[in-house]
């Protein structure tokens, strides 16, 4: 047994608590600790990636119970990929919070540590109920995240309806296991591959209301119309670092989709019509968005939708396109919100608002970062968003009704690219017009307006800016190495859909 | 005693969406409070309703009260009541800040994110 499977969840797990503990009030500390910790997880899911592309499916029994009866951990090409997606996203959003949005209240790092076990762990797990426990440990730092310094009586609220939202689910998340586990008797993902299809006739309409209840739950937490209310205002309010992060959280949602769906050899065909709805709304809403916060987060609803056009094809081939855009899409989201708070920090008075302001300090680097990321994220070329949807496109050829979709996915390609020029536009070119205008009206004052902002600490916009060029050389690398990445997607696709070698390699071939 | 149960979880249900949909976060947490305690009876209640059993197998024939469910509610308990805890905070503090217990956004003209720093 590789015990190197355990330390994912294990690391975070003791970090955390040891900052809490002991070095809470030592901020450079527990910078230190967290970002060592953040190193280690980088390190260990490279690791754990490269044992997984052998495309051998490795598992960890925990306690050494033996599965079904004890919890088990199961590392494939998926879960693989997921892990060091979060450690990289993790790192570098990190890298990002160290300038300054650690110290703004308490507990950053901690919580930072716990989501991500909570997110390794809903990787990783085989075991339903399991699984529900790591969403609530991923969820409850992230309701602590959002939170996170204050912030005014908005933020609260919107914090306030995120909880709200994300307990209901859990609700009904409970419900559906209890109906599971009432039908088939076991919560093991692999031996339910196994028996609902054996299950009575009578017991069946339990286990469908059941699997139609875990579906509603993660389309909840992936924000899938019409459960994708919850996610503008969420995001928009969340502190920058923190909505930066949560653009793991959304996939989580869509892994425990493509994991349960996959396993219970179920197609999501049905699934279409919402993804569809969800791009539109998104696209619909970048263009109407009255701040930068607000603009990104439809960018990212649009996003989930294509991601789950992808998925709604249910066979291996439409799959792989959708893990290749779901890669693309949560670098681009989480690099995205940090220009947002960058922009937020960056223009006192004005915040994200999209109104014309006067020249703010680091506007020409900001811009060009913000430039790199709308081009990635509105899928124009040459980036991996525009690889990507046309990944999603081709995989879409053999629907029935396929011309359909590719206008949808077009048009609202076109429209988040104009909403996204018309933000780019009014933030960073109109200033300089104002700028002029104050100049000339204001003739007795000589120096502009600009000079009586004071300047930031240069070095944090260095590391600022080394986070989010972190995230863009990602995206850049994607886009070069697009092959390999969905070639091995592909693999991951089919391993997948190929259901019986994991409940072979979870419970043994002779059962 | 099915239909006893039934209607309690049934009733709790009800009453706890009920309160989930008002728009004051007192009621919220009240509805929430209702919608956990229906679900802890009805995951107690998918491993079968038993009474007066062992839930060890004593004998092979013999009928037996399913352990998993009790051990799996008693996770979603503690769950339950840190999360009921966490979101009174909130409550508390959103009432501080906003000097109201609504839990509806500002109008568009607040949500422009003036305050987020």
């Amino acid at each position: 047994m590789n015990h190197w499977m355990i330390f994912p969840i294990l690391l975070p797990a003791v970090v955390a608590p040891l900052i809490v503990l002991a070095i809470r009030n030592d901020i450079v500390l527990a910078r230190i600790f967290s970002i060592g910790c953040s190193v280690a997880l980088l390190m260990v899911g490279g690791y754990q990636f490269g044992l997984a592309s052998d495309g051998v499916i490795r598992t960890y029994a925990i306690g050494n119970w033996s599965p079904p009866f004890g919890i088990v951990l199961v590392l494939d090409r998926l879960s693989a990929t997921m892990l060091l997606l979060t450690a990289v996203i993790g790192l570098f959003v990190l890298l990002y919070s160290i300038t300054g949005w650690d110290n703004r209240g308490r507990h950053f790092h901690p919580l930072f540590q716990f989501q991500l076990m909570g997110l390794n762990g809903a990787f990783l797990t085989g075991d339903l109920f399991n699984l529900f426990v790591f969403f609530e440990v991923l969820l409850i730092a992230s309701y602590g995240l959002m939170v996170h310094g204050g912030g005014g009586a908005t933020r609260i609220r919107a914090g306030i309806q995120y909880v709200v939202m994300n307990l209901t689910g859990s609700s009904l998340f409970l419900i559906a296991i209890a109906l599971i586990y009432s039908a088939t008797g076991t919560l093991n993902m692999a031996d339910l591959s196994r028996k609902i299809h054996e299950t009575p006739a009578a017991t069946q309409a339990i286990l469908s209301v059941g699997g139609a209840l875990l579906f509603i739950v993660f389309a909840l937490k992936s924000a899938l119309f019409p459960l994708h209310l919850w996610l503008p205002g969420t995001y928009a309010n969340a502190p920058g670092p923190a909505a930066a992060l949560f653009s793991i959280m959304t996939k989580v949602g869509v892994y425990s989709i493509v994991r349960l769906f996959t396993l219970s050899s179920v197609g999501l065909e049905w699934v279409l019509p919402a993804a569809l709805a969800t791009l539109m709304i998104g696209s619909i809403g970048v263009l109407a968005s009255r701040s930068l916060g607000q603009q990104a987060s439809f960018a990212t609803l649009a996003s989930m939708g294509t991601l789950f056009v992808a998925i709604s094809g249910s066979n291996s081939m439409a799959l792989s396109a959708g893990l290749y855009y779901l890669i693309h899409s949560t670098l681009c989201v989480a690099g995205i919100f940090l220009i947002v708070d960058l922009v937020i920090v960056k223009r006192p008075g004005f915040g994200d608002a999209l109104v014309e302001s006067p020249k703010f300090p680091y506007q020409g680097i900001i811009a060009c970062m913000f430039f790199a990321f709308a081009v990635a994220l509105s899928g124009v070329p040459p980036l991996s968003g525009f690889i990507g949807k046309i990944l999603v496109l081709k995989s879409t050829q053999g629907f029935p009704n396929w011309h359909w979709i590719w206008l949808i996915l077009f048009v609202t390609s076109f429209v988040g690219l104009v909403g996204m020029a018309r933000s780019g536009s009014l933030l960073f070119w109109k200033c300089n017009t104002t700028q002029l205008d104050v100049a000339l009206f204001d003739s007795n004052n000589p120096s502009p307006q600009v000079n009586s902002i004071p300047s930031p600490v240069a070095s944090s916009i260095v590391l600022q800016s080394v986070a989010i060029g972190c995230f863009f050389a990602l995206i850049a690398m994607l886009s070069v190495f697009a092959s390999p990445v969905s070639v091995f997607m592909k693999e991951t696709a089919e391993q997948l859909y190929d259901s019986q070698k994991y409940v072979d390699s979870v419970l043994g071939k002779d059962k | 005693m099915e239909l006893l149960v039934a209607t309690a979880v049934a009733a709790m249900t009800a009453a706890g969406i009920y309160l989930l949909l008002r728009a004051q976060t007192f009621s919220i947490v009240l509805g929430l409070t209702m919608v956990t305690y229906a679900v802890n009876l009805f995951i107690f209640a998918s491993g079968r309703l038993t009474v007066n059993q062992p839930d060890i197998i004593v004998n092979p024939t013999g009928t037996y009260a399913d352990p998993l469910p009790q051990a799996l509610v008693l996770t979603a308990i503690v769950i339950s009541f840190a999360m009921t805890a966490l979101i009174l905070v909130m409550s508390v503090r959103s009432y501080f800040e906003s000097g109201s217990d609504l839990v509806d956004l500002f109008g568009p003209e607040e949500t422009v994110s003036k305050d987020r720093r």
